[in-house]
């Protein structure tokens, strides 16, 4: 039987020590769905995404990804996570190389691609996200803006099956937001399938298939944008909504 | 003024003491060339195992640490090379300071690397591993290259003081250049040979310091 999901989260449960994060998730993203994870902070949106590639191990319940089981003994997880790109809210980038080095580190490392492919499949990856003439330059000369497009690229160049990006704008200065949506609405285009943990709201209007609503580490209620923003069916998630919109 | 030109500066001295004392230059050299790659290869394992999840793997080496920190450099040779024997084992002087340098100095250089793997950000592991490497691929291609370059300055002026203190091994009759210089002193019977050993050990740092010194003035500004 397959799984007609591409990623499929069961009975999620995370503690950190005594503290429960998730509280039991069921979550599942159909192929070539945009998903975005909604709610306060603290109620578990990021550690959930950061579940999905097993960046925190779930305290109990299973992750499937592609028809793996990320969570079951014996899995792969770093030929797993090749499937499964993630961007962070800080970039993340290698400092002390190049965009391409960033993006070429684990096509040569992981995938094993000589230098010369390597150098190839990075700037096609650089290009898709309009950073090919920055191939050459070191983070610390990149605004905040083109440095999350080389992280991107940094995901992509690796042809995943789904991209996890956890709050993709919030480290950005307001006038760089903009390329980076633009960027993700090229890719949403081009049919990858993604979860995003963000407060863009507009964008979470204009692009999201769905939107997912959680708090107190469990999932409130979820359902396509204009429902969930015109019309929310619980109190909590109409307080959030308010909340942000005003903010 | 001629007593102290006599006995510290005695060129002629100097002269015919320079092949021994050259020798043992070598030997230091040699020497160095040795225990600072090994002690550095040492304190990389210290640093990477201290860091490990594992307690079963991060305590012995917490105590390894404490341990030949606290233990006097010279008094461990003494006890590799004269102690030892008495358990049947017997190592040549070369190999019985090569293990004391490695026991003491693996312990220093792992305190600063693991210092050094500390002051890089979570985030750069996370990264790496989120595109399928390794952590041991991580470790070597994203997070050493960054940490060895925070702290840079450390580790040189670790270098420093493990080559001064290979002067030690002279006490095991190992002949590098202060023991060669000593042999020189006791057999002309004049001071010069110490002062001309002196002047080698400055050859040789005294470049070191300077780029030490420079690669302190570049980060504090």
């Amino acid at each position: 039987m397959t799984n007609p999901y591409l990623l499929d989260v069961r009975g999620l449960h995370k503690s950190f020590g005594h503290t429960e994060v998730l509280a039991g998730i069921d979550f599942q993203v159909a192929e070539r769905e945009l998903v975005f994870v909604i709610g306060p902070s603290g109620s578990g949106k990021s550690t959930l995404l950061r579940c999905c590639n097993l960046l925190e191990e779930p305290t109990s319940g299973t992750v499937t990804v592609d028809g793996v089981d990320l969570t079951a003994p014996g899995v792969d997880i770093n030929k797993m996570r090749q499937r499964i790109g993630m961007v962070f809210q800080s970039f993340n980038l290698y400092p002390h190389m190049t965009a391409s080095g960033n993006v070429t580190l684990a096509l040569r490392k992981v995938l094993k691609q000589g230098r010369a492919e390597a150098a190839e499949t990075a700037l096609a990856a650089l290009e898709r996200v309009g950073m090919a003439d920055k191939a050459e330059a070191f983070p610390n000369e990149l605004s905040g803006g083109q440095q999350q497009r080389v992280a991107i690229a940094r995901a992509l160049a690796l042809e995943p099956k789904i991209m996890l990006f956890d709050e993709p704008t919030s480290a950005l200065d307001p006038e760089l937001v903009g390329s980076v949506l633009k960027v993700m609405q090229d890719m949403r285009e081009s049919g990858m399938t993604m979860v995003v943990v963000s407060h863009e709201m507009q964008f979470a209007r204009a692009a999201a298939d769905r939107v997912t609503f959680i708090d107190g580490g469990l999932i409130v209620e979820e359902g396509p944008p204009e429902q969930m923003f015109s019309n929310p069916t619980f109190p909590r998630t109409r307080e959030f909504l308010a909340r942000v919109a005003h903010a | 003024m001629d007593i102290l030109v006599e006995n510290f500066f005695n060129l002629a001295i100097m002269q015919s003491a320079l092949p021994t004392v050259l020798t043992g230059f070598g030997m230091t050299l040699l020497l160095v060339a040795v225990v600072v790659p090994v002690g550095f290869a040492g304190g990389l394992l210290v640093a990477l195992v201290s860091g490990a999840r594992s307690r079963l793997l991060r305590w012995p080496m917490i105590a390894y640490v404490d341990f030949f920190r606290a233990f006097p450099p010279l008094v461990l040779l003494i006890f590799i090379h004269a102690g030892l024997p008495f358990a049947g084992i017997d190592l040549p002087a070369f190999a019985a300071v090569t293990l004391a340098f490695f026991l003491n100095t693996s312990c220093y250089y792992g305190e600063i690397l693991r210092a050094g793997i500390e002051s890089i950000g979570k985030g750069q592991m996370e990264a790496a591993r989120s595109t399928g490497l390794t952590k041991l691929l991580a470790m070597t291609n994203v997070i050493l290259p960054q940490a060895v370059r925070n702290v840079l300055p450390d580790l040189i002026s670790n270098t420093l003081e493990v080559v001064k203190l290979t002067s030690i091994a002279s006490v095991v009759a190992l002949p590098e250049l202060l023991y060669s210089a000593e042999m020189a002193r006791s057999i002309s019977y004049n001071a010069s040979p110490i002062i001309l050993a002196a002047g080698l050990y400055l050859l040789l740092l005294w470049p070191v310091v300077r780029l030490l010194s420079r690669l302190e003035h570049r980060l504090a500004a």
